[in-house]
């Protein structure tokens, strides 16, 4: 008696729809968490905390972003530069608003944001401050990082 | 006549998996490696024209509270006074908070004490900026247990600098 083998080719296929989806869901979710506004930011300055301090309810019209380290140096659009040495940065940014980059504007219209480093001396918050209030500047934004509020203090 | 199958097989439409898994994982591996966690951040805003004299009621001018600060040569806070008032060392911010909501009292509606008093911080120049972060905490606000704010001056701006 004959017997035929009759093996059928087995296809080792795994099923990759849950691996896909599961890898959709992670680049959806780094996607919505990616921050692009970064330039508003700077690593190196370790800001300080307080409960109180609230983010602007709505986005500043004309900001202008400083950031000041603890060495004392001015972060001004990407350049780095000692404090005695913002005022130019600072003018430039004045005609800009004057001359309407923004739309024709003065710079008591300007929101001027210090991100100052925690351990940044007062006193060059103060002349850098003072720096901008000489360029008619006269609104200003201390930033500060926001601590969680756990009861009362 | 009789139409002949052409003999055109079931055709088994298979998409290319391969590729596409690639560029999904480079993806991936990009949106991971540029992941950065940002903390909240809030502001404190101050209106800080040069030289202009303090806005409110012209007929109840009023003198801005004065809040002194003082430090060492590396930056660490040594006092904090209020009107020349020593706050005590343990919780300086605390007392400083306590007693500007003695003076401008828990009211603080639009024509409140509190809307219309002025602060002036005096800061020793080598102080670290986070003190004086601390004490705009102190005199803006206060949170209560239930996690609500109570705003208090609003008002804040600095001695101006020593000329060099």
């Amino acid at each position: 008696m004959r017997f035929t083998h009759r093996r059928e080719a087995v296809s080792a296929e795994c099923d990759m729809t849950p691996m896909i989806d599961m890898t959709f869901q992670l680049i959806a979710f780094f996607m919505v968490l990616i921050n692009f506004a970064e330039a508003d930011q700077n690593q190196r300055i370790h800001l300080p905390t307080s409960q109180l301090a609230k983010p602007p309810e709505a986005p500043f019209e004309i900001p202008v972003t400083l950031h000041l380290t603890k060495d004392g140096t001015v972060i001004y659009a990407g350049e780095e530069v000692p404090l005695q040495q913002v005022e130019p940065l600072l003018r430039r940014e004045k005609s800009f608003i004057e001359r309407g980059l923004y739309g024709k504007h003065k710079p008591r219209d300007a929101t001027v944001i210090i991100r100052a480093d925690a351990e940044a001396k007062a006193g060059q918050v103060q002349e850098l401050i003072a720096l901008c209030q000489g360029l008619e500047f006269e609104k200003f934004a201390l930033r500060a990082q926001q601590e969680e509020i756990q009861g009362g203090t | 006549m009789r139409i002949r199958n052409t003999g055109r097989r079931s055709e088994s439409v298979e998409l290319m998996m391969t590729p596409m898994i690639d560029i999904v994982f480079q993806l991936l591996i990009f949106f991971i490696l540029t992941f950065k966690i940002v903390l909240p951040e809030g502001d404190f805003n101050v209106k800080m024209p040069r030289g202009a004299p303090a806005r409110g009621n012209p007929l109840e001018p009023t003198i801005p509270m004065k809040v002194k600060m003082t430090a060492n040569d590396a930056g660490q806070l040594t006092g904090v006074y209020l009107e020349q008032v020593k706050m005590p060392a343990n919780d300086p911010f605390g007392a400083l908070r306590a007693r500007i909501l003695q003076v401008v009292g828990a009211n603080t509606g639009p024509d409140s004490k509190a809307a219309n008093q002025e602060l002036e911080l005096d800061c020793d120049p080598n102080l670290h900026y986070r003190y004086v972060i601390d004490a705009i905490s102190a005199a803006s606000g206060k949170v209560m247990p239930d996690g609500q704010i109570v705003k208090l001056i609003e008002k804040i701006k600095f001695t101006p600098p020593p000329q060099h």
